[in-house]
């Protein structure tokens, strides 16, 4: 079972990386204002382009 | 500040999402045919390209990696820049992901049907495939990374979590579970051996489940749901906190995968005690998707994009209980190597992956394309066929499973068992055909759905980009407490102390596992001794005709296993197993101990025509194998590949390999000619029988085991 090794350090790896990326929301104030985020969400401010040129910005 | 005007690309959604539709009508397709060769075996045509053991995991790759693989790519290519007010970072990058997924696709789909084969489920695709999955999925990562850090929003939406967390996980997963030497070009064995091989396959494997089919998932459902819905998410804060428990929960999940086999006792308890705790954060998952719909029921009734994600969800919730049940022991003992796994897969892929994908296409083409849906009704229509489809696919799944486990068990007064294994087989045929008509009917509602969206996009003009403003992110974010952010933990005495305690665990785990490293987890059996280079070649066949989709060779500690398949399996008998052959579903017996059960002829017969030697079996023929020579010339890179991931051939074996292989393939050729059968003894089916003979003999002759320090 010498395997347990790799996995684990593996999937420590990855969970130390989840949470260093939950103090970095945490610390950024990802979670400050939940009411705002989920209803941002739903606003599409967005028309359609007619012109035809489609250009990249 | 500064308005910015920049553009979405409708372009790249577009193509991933005809390519969902036709991968998931192609691989829905392959699964209808599949499900049919099960009740009637003339269907695998007697030819190598379409037998059930080639099908089954092309069937399997398709519909994970093509159909949910690109529903994933469309809702992120769709919603993310959306959600970040940016276009994606690089509209070449995004170019190079489509087309290389789909040329892997294509590639898998061609290699799987050419017996090309890791045999590990899920990641059957052979290394050079593996490579160029890793480079497209990060060429992904590059592209998901740049758009996120070019945002105008300054907030992740959680959706953008999940679709982090799903991209992070899947690249780890897929890097060490692909750990193999190559042999040849399309050839290699597998880093890992037996009981350790079957742990990482198990833990990718149940990881998949998580990170390809539901994580992404979940972020698909965060975006798309209060779209359609026109409303905000039930609980925003509960979608953080589940989105974090679940991906710290689910990495340990994947050894309930081998409850009561030859895994290590500690192991499998930690992979159940984990599958127990994922309930609570799934559960908030579905939860949260089925309470943002409060207050809009009434539109459920109206509009077929919410019917899909109600009742996908459903199966979501339902899926999610049952797993967590599934790995406690005692209902694992009925459920594993039987259909009932195949019904809770089906009830997540068929319900919750498929019933998302649907309902997003229903929301996406309209807006794509600034037109209406053609016809509700149509979509309608496909909503009760697909669920239809899914009762009559599961049930007879579930009544198979339960009519089989009792069969298996029963005994007869006088100790003796009961039926015999193709009496088994013969009472869940009809419910085989049932579940095929399921899967048809459900089948036929995607073909439904494709001409209900082209009809829509032909009566539409496709909008390829859109314009949108958003002012330029500030550079430096200014915390609302202008303290060290220690600060905020320290405000906040219990989170730190979680924390803390999560800090402390994976240290501590870290520490502890070096006292996991003690071999006596694998009792080495003095006896077990590695294959001849003849059966070799025959285990590599046995390998590549996927005979591990429908047979187990891991006999589990019960009663009725030990009656009908001989002693229990002890994790020794696997040490030189690359990659281990578990199998995952019991269609035909489990052949751990086949070795000496029948004569060599038996097998020859059984394998040109199954029905002769077993009158009411469903397994395929397999005339090729009597037809194909052996590779020998493969033998000596074999040998070598073996010798370097740690088994014990003499040093120079190689050179005289092929001597011993000739040797022991004309032995056999020579008994079966004393029983009127003649084949030249360089023919495929030679190595197999070598190979079936040799399974579980080595146990059988010492099963002392020895402990190595």
């Amino acid at each position: 079972m010498y395997i347990i090794i790799p996995i684990a350090i593996v999937s420590m790896l990855i969970a130390g990386g989840f949470l260093v990326a939950l103090l970095w929301g945490l610390r950024t104030g990802q979670y400050e204002d939940d009411f705002g985020a989920a209803n941002r969400m739903l606003f599409d401010d967005s028309k359609p382009d007619t012109t035809g040129t489609n250009k990249k910005q | 500040m500064q308005i910015q005007q920049f553009q979405y690309d409708n372009r790249i959604p577009k193509l991933f999402a005809v390519a969902t539709i036709f991968w998931g009508a192609v691989g829905m397709l392959v699964g209808v045919l599949a499900a049919f060769q099960l009740a009637f075996p003339v269907l695998n045509f007697g030819i190598e390209f379409t037998s059930f053991g080639r099908i089954r995991p092309i069937h399997t790759n398709a519909v994970i990696f093509a159909f949910v693989g690109n529903g994933i790519f469309t809702a992120v290519y769709y919603s993310m820049p959306r959600l970040l007010k940016t276009p994606m970072w690089s509209n070449l990058l995004s170019k190079i992901h489509f087309w290389g997924w789909q040329l892997i696709i294509l590639a898998a789909a061609l290699t799987l049907a050419m017996g090309y084969t890791t045999a590990k489920e899920y990641a059957e695709l052979e290394w050079p495939i593996d490579i160029a999955i890793t480079l497209v999925w990060v060429v992904f990562g590059i592209n998901m990374f740049g758009t996120i850090l070019t945002r105008r929003e300054r907030h992740l939406y959680v959706a953008i979590w999940f679709f982090i967390a799903s991209w992070v996980t899947v690249a780890m997963l897929h890097i060490v579970n692909s750990f193999e030497l190559p042999v040849s070009f399309m050839k290699s064995y597998s880093w890992y051996a037996g009981v350790q091989d079957a742990l990482v396959q198990w833990w990718y494997g149940h990881n998949a489940v998580a990170f390809f089919l539901t994580t992404p998932y979940l972020g698909l459902m965060y975006y798309f749901l209060p779209k359609a819905a026109g409303r905000p998410v039930y609980s925003y804060k509960l979608s953080i906190v589940h989105f974090w428990s679940l991906i710290f929960l689910y990495i340990w999940a994947g050894p309930h995968h081998l409850l009561y086999t030859a895994l290590p006792e500690w192991a499998q308890s930690l992979g159940t005690t984990f599958s127990i705790m994922l309930l609570l954060p799934s559960w908030g998952g579905m939860l949260n998707g089925l309470f943002t719909l409060r207050g809009a029921w009434d539109k459920v009734r109206e509009d077929p994009v919410l019917k899909f994600f109600v009742v996908a969800v459903t199966c979501y919730g339902m899926a999610t209980f049952e797993g967590p049940t599934l790995s406690l022991k005692n209902v694992n003992a009925i459920s594993h190597y039987s259909d009932w796994t195949v019904a809770h897969v089906h009830i997540g892929a068929l319900g919750w992956n498929g019933f998302m994908t649907f309902g997003m296409m229903y929301w996406l083409f309209p807006r794509l394309f600034d037109t209406k849906l053609y016809s509700k009704k149509l979509a309608s229509t496909h909503f009760w066929m697909g669920t239809l489809g899914i009762v009559l696919y599961a049930i007879p799944m579930y009544w198979a499973a339960f009519r089989s486990y009792f069969m298996m068990k029963a005994f007869t007064p006088e100790g003796q068992l009961q039926y015999q294994f193709i009496d088994v087989v013969q009472t869940v045929v009809p419910f085989y055909v049932l579940r095929a008509i399921g899967g048809t009917i459900y089948l036929a509602g995607v073909f439904l759905m494709a001409y209900n969206l082209i009809k829509t996009a032909k009566a539409g003009r496709f909008v390829a980009t859109e314009t949108a403003e958003a002012p330029a992110l500030e550079k430096v974010y200014v915390a609302p407490a202008k303290a060290h952010w220690h600060s905020f933990f320290e405000r906040k005495p219990i989170l730190l102390l979680v924390l803390s305690l999560i800090v402390v665990g994976i240290g501590g785990l870290v520490e502890m596992v070096p006292t996991f490293l003690v071999k006596t987890n694998v009792p080495t059996i003095s006896s077990v001794k590695p294959y001849t280079p003849l059966e070799l070649q025959g285990r590599d066949i046995y390998i590549s005709e996927g005979c591990y989709n429908c047979h187990s060779q891991m006999i589990r500690p019960f009663r009725y296993e030990v009656a009908r398949y001989g002693d229990y399996s002890k994790a020794g008998e696997f040490v030189y197993d690359h990659p281990f052959q578990w199998g995952s579903k019991r269609t035909g017996p489990d052949l751990a101990r086949l070795g000496g059960k029948y004569p060599d002829s038996w097998h020859f017969n059984h394998m040109l025509e199954p029905e002769s030697m077993s009158p009411g079996s469903i397994m395929p023929k397999y005339p090729w194998l009597f037809e194909k020579n052996i590779d020998v010339a493969s033998t000596r890179s074999k040998i070598h590949a073996m010798r370097q991931l740690g088994v014990p051939y003499p040093e120079g074996y190689e050179a005289i390999a092929d001597q011993d292989l000739k040797q022991q393939a004309e032995k056999i050729a020579a008994g079966l000619k004393d029983q009127k059968i003649n084949i030249p003894s360089d023919k495929q089916i030679v190595a197999l029988i070598a190979y079936l003979q040799r399974l579980g003999k080595d146990a059988r002759a010492v099963s002392k085991p020895v402990s190595q320090n």
